[in-house]
């Protein structure tokens, strides 16, 4: 196989991934770490750099149109942001201090999680609870647009969530990924943020974690030109496709696929983490 | 509560930095499809090799490298100037979040946002074994 097919392989798994990850809600990430390791050979760390630049360039590319829209809150992201930095040089530090089998395993079990996540249905929850004292003295409660006009909402449980911020920021730097589940999970779940500005608060913070770590990637030399290229512009037209389809998909049909998938994957990556072969 | 409304100023930097966003994706795409076109053109047919870890040339770890890179004609330094610029595209949407921030006079946000530039400016610039 020659370059340029190789190329031409990766830059259509990387669609395929950037696409099912824009449809489930998950992103590319978690797919094209495993994609390009355990399918396609390629060594762990480089696959790791390549995964965190298209994790930039789609939350980036989406974040845009979220954030005109008014959905994201931009002061909680910001809050946030803290605790997922330095969470993300963290693992990046962390990674290039233990062994590729460590960091698969590990891989693996985010993955597992991640299967898991992706089948459980969401539901917007907003409630009338008093407004925290800590999350109105930084300003975090706002509103957001709904078809009946401006909602406003109370942000709840900001320590809990700024804690979980920094795991997700520390597994975003370790794995390559953008931890938009559990950044989800910790808002929807722990601070009672509405749905809609949980999932595009994440995303417009993902791109602000990622960046974190890829200077350390890039530092240490795991970002290589020739495979980040297909990669990132890949999952980028993913991305796009995905979120066009997205309004008209049967949803829960893809999210089964792609937890199946997400599942074969996250035993693999286990099975050659703990048997030394990756 | 009327406190938590978004404000004029506010919506409209919302519009600025959705657009900084897009146009920083849109160039890093550009540049990387165009660094990625020259380098399978001049070096298609050779086989790759991303099995082993080897690193790469110091070269493409910073930036400065990436200039004599791409001055000396390697076409894999064009897509490395994409991939910097793709990198600096959130880190710019924070320093002009700071901006807006000095800007509304909210001081609280000011300390928030210089922390985490802090965080990213450790990481673009630090030293690592």
């Amino acid at each position: 196989m020659n370059t340029l097919d190789f190329s031409l392989l990766i830059w259509f798994g990387s669609l395929s991934a950037g696409f099912l990850g824009a449809l489930t809600g998950l992103g590319g990430g978690v797919v094209i770490v495993p994609f390009l390791s355990v399918v396609c050979g390629v060594d762990l760390h480089y696959a790791i750099g390549a995964s965190l630049l298209s994790v930039i360039a789609t939350s980036s590319g989406a974040a845009s149109a979220y954030v005109k829209e008014g959905y994201t809150n931009m002061r909680l992201g910001m809050f946030l942001e803290i605790a997922t930095t330095f969470g993300a040089v963290a693992g990046a530090v962390v990674a290039a201090k233990i062994s590729t089998g460590v960091i698969a395993i590990v891989f693996g079990i985010v993955l597992l999680y991640s299967a898991y996540l992706s089948r459980k249905p969401y539901s917007e929850n907003i409630d009338n609870l008093p407004p925290d004292p800590l999350a109105t003295r930084l300003k975090l409660n706002s509103t957001y647009p709904t078809s009946t006009g401006e909602q406003s909402y109370n942000v709840r449980g900001v320590p809990f969530g700024f804690g979980l911020m920094f795991i997700a920021g520390v597994l975003s730097g370790l794995l390559g990924i953008g931890s938009g589940a559990l950044k989800v999970l910790a808002m929807d779940q722990i601070m009672h943020i509405p749905f809609k500005v949980s999932t595009t608060t994440s995303n417009f913070m993902i791109g602000v974690t990622a960046a974190a770590s890829a200077g350390i990637y890039l530092n240490r030399g795991y970002i290589d030109p020739g495979l980040a290229m297909p990669v990132m512009l890949g999952v980028l037209c993913g991305a796009v496709l995905g979120a066009r389809v997205l309004v008209r998909a049967r949803v829960q049909l893809l999210r089964n696929i792609f937890s199946g998938v997400i599942l074969v994957l996250a035993l693999e990556m286990i099975y050659k983490g703990l048997t030394g072969r990756l | 509560m009327v406190l938590n409304r978004r404000t004029k100023f506010e919506q409209r930097f919302e519009q600025f930095i959705g657009n900084l966003l897009r146009v920083g994706v849109i160039l890093a795409s550009v540049l990387v499809l165009t660094g990625g076109i020259l380098y399978l053109i001049r070096h298609g047919t050779e086989v790759p090799n991303y099995q082993f870890f080897r690193g790469e040339p110091a070269e493409f770890r910073t930036p400065a490298g990436v200039k004599t890179s791409i001055l000396s004609g390697r076409n894999r330094g064009i897509i490395q100037l994409g991939l910097l610029l793709l990198i600096a595209t959130p880190v710019m949407r924070v320093v002009f979040s700071l901006l807006a921030f000095v800007r509304l006079k909210d001081y609280t946000y000011v300390i928030v946002t210089l922390i985490v530039l802090a965080g990213l400016i450790y990481s673009l610039i630090g030293k690592y074994s």
